[in-house]
């Protein structure tokens, strides 16, 4: 049994009286590439988002690659990270959101460029070369010089999927990240997803409404209901064969809406 | 005779020279406000309790106070805690702070409007909190809010007669001298109107320039969205 890269474990979130996940345990293993469905409300985005450290948990653990990252050592016990702490093991992980949240005073390179020569310490031509070949690579070579406001969704979406992967992580998280996507554009970043699936080691969760994509691309679909996960399994056991009614009236809900 | 050519000749080197005095102390007090707004407003939205509410009160204090009253306090009573300083840093000091605090409150509503997902995505890729205000949030908070900046500039502009109180040499104080000299005060205080209003309007002027140059360049560079 190797070590899970993502684990969390009895973990629960709650804004005041609301609690949005309950006691959550979860494991994913190391190249695992895991979809996360559910409805509206369910707690999806909030598993990501206290995993990328944007939100502070209010009880259990989440580890990463062993490593405690909501908390750490302090005289032989776990106690809550602090800042500090936080920035150190976050570089392992790294997220491309809904409404992509590029800079929109930079150029698709200098988006790409910040963080690895700001954190990571690369050299300008380091840091020059690793954004253009990731730019190329989610097929906008010809756009490095572009701003935000000068590319389409889908576009400015893959020089999300670009910078995020120049600080090379080991785990990707993508919240929702076609749907706010014309339908046109969903094809050209979900085909970026595919080709990281396959070329990069990489352990992936993606928050999703593209059941087809899900369904092909994931080892493992979690349907989170009300804060917990209600139902997991193989794609084609969740998709065709789901033992639970509410995972069923989702997916009929789902497929009905196209 | 109402108005006098030859007395305006007269003196308008002196003024002029005055004048390079009232504009150091308007871009010198200006460049300390626009500096110490910046910190006081970043200081406002640090998650340590005590530090935000140290700011906000000061903030606070520093507006309910007449700007006369904090010149004068600086000038005639920090010589009593040891600490004496000329009059022209006393002035400079005082509208820096006074105005200091009305940009922060400026500044801050241009930071508060930077969409959260821009913190996200500096947090997502691990960028210091240094980095993450100097490199993505202050590029985009700054710009709009040039305009609300530069009419605090055109204010402390028109605020440094007061200085004539502690007889710093600016443009008023000189213009009382040169009027209690020659019992003729119609063309010096006239001359002097007249330098404030057309600073006013040229200052006007290159802010909206500046304006348009950052939005071109820090903002929005790639055109409209
Ligand atoms: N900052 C917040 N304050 C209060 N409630 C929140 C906050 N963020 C999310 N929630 C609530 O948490 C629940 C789960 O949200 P979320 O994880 O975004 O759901 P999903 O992504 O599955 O649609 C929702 O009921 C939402 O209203
Ligand atoms: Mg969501």
């Amino acid at each position: 049994m190797t070590t899970p890269m993502v684990k969390f474990d009895n973990v629960t979130k709650s804004y005041g009286a609301l609690t949005v996940l309950d006691s959550l345990d979860l494991e994913i293993a190391p190249n695992e590439k895991v979809a996360i469905i559910g409805p509206s409300g369910s707690g999806k985005t909030t598993v990501l988002r206290m995993l990328m450290t944007l939100e502070r948990i209010n009880d259990g653990v989440i580890y990463v690659d062993g490593e405690p990252l909501t908390h750490m050592q302090k005289n032989g016990s776990l106690v809550p990270a602090d800042e500090r702490y936080l920035r150190r093991v976050r570089g392992n992980i790294g997220m491309v959101f809904q409404h992509f949240n590029l800079f929109p005073h930079m150029s698709a390179m200098k988006n790409c460029m910040e963080a690895p020569i700001h954190v990571l310490g690369l050299s300008k031509k380091e840091a020059t070369e690793r954004a253009a070949e990731l730019l190329d690579m989610v097929g906008l070579g010809d756009k490095k010089d572009q701003y935000p406001s000068q590319l389409s969704g889908g576009q400015q979406q893959r020089v999300a999927i670009a910078r995020a992967l120049a600080m090379r992580p080991k785990v990707m998280l993508f919240d929702e990240v076609t749907s706010a996507l014309d339908p046109e554009l969903v094809g050209e970043v979900l085909n970026v997803i595919r080709r990281l699936g396959t070329e990069h080691n990489l352990t992936m969760l993606m928050v999703t409404h593209q059941m087809g994509f899900a369904k092909e691309f994931a080892d493992r679909v979690c349907f989170f209901y009300g804060g917990k996960i209600a139902e997991q399994g193989k794609p084609d056991k969740i998709f065709s064969n789901p033992e639970e009614e509410r995972t069923r009236q989702f997916l009929s809900a789902v497929l009905e809406a196209g | 005779m109402f108005w006098d050519w030859n007395y305006v000749w007269e003196i308008t080197p002196t003024l002029l020279r005055a004048s390079v005095v009232t504009i150091q102390a308007t871009l010198l007090g200006f460049l300390l406000a626009a500096v110490l707004g910046l910190v006081l407003a970043i200081l406002r939205m640090s998650k340590t309790g005590w530090i935000s509410v140290t700011a906000a009160g000061f903030v606070e204090f520093i507006r309910s106070t007449p700007v006369l009253i904090q010149i004068f306090f600086i000038f005639f009573v920090f010589p009593e805690f040891g600490i004496v300083l000329p009059a022209m840093a006393a002035g400079v000091i005082a509208l820096g702070l006074h105005y200091g605090s009305y940009c922060s409150e400026v500044y801050r509503a241009g930071l508060e409007n930077v969409p959260k997902g821009q913190w996200e995505a500096s947090t997502a890729l691990n960028l210091s909190p240094y980095i993450t205000f100097r490199d993505i949030i202050i590029p985009q908070a700054i710009p709009p809010v040039v305009p609300a900046l530069g009419n605090y500039l055109v204010a402390l502009f028109k605020e440094t007669p007061l200085l004539s109180a502690i007889a710093v040499l600016e443009l008023m104080q000189t213009a009382k001298i040169l009027g209690s000299q020659s019992f003729r005060y119609v063309e010096p205080i006239t001359l002097v109107g007249g330098f404030f209003l057309v600073m006013s309007l040229v200052a006007a002027a290159f802010i909206r320039q500046l304006e348009a140059y950052l939005n071109r360049t820090l903002r929005n560079p790639g055109g409209a969205r």
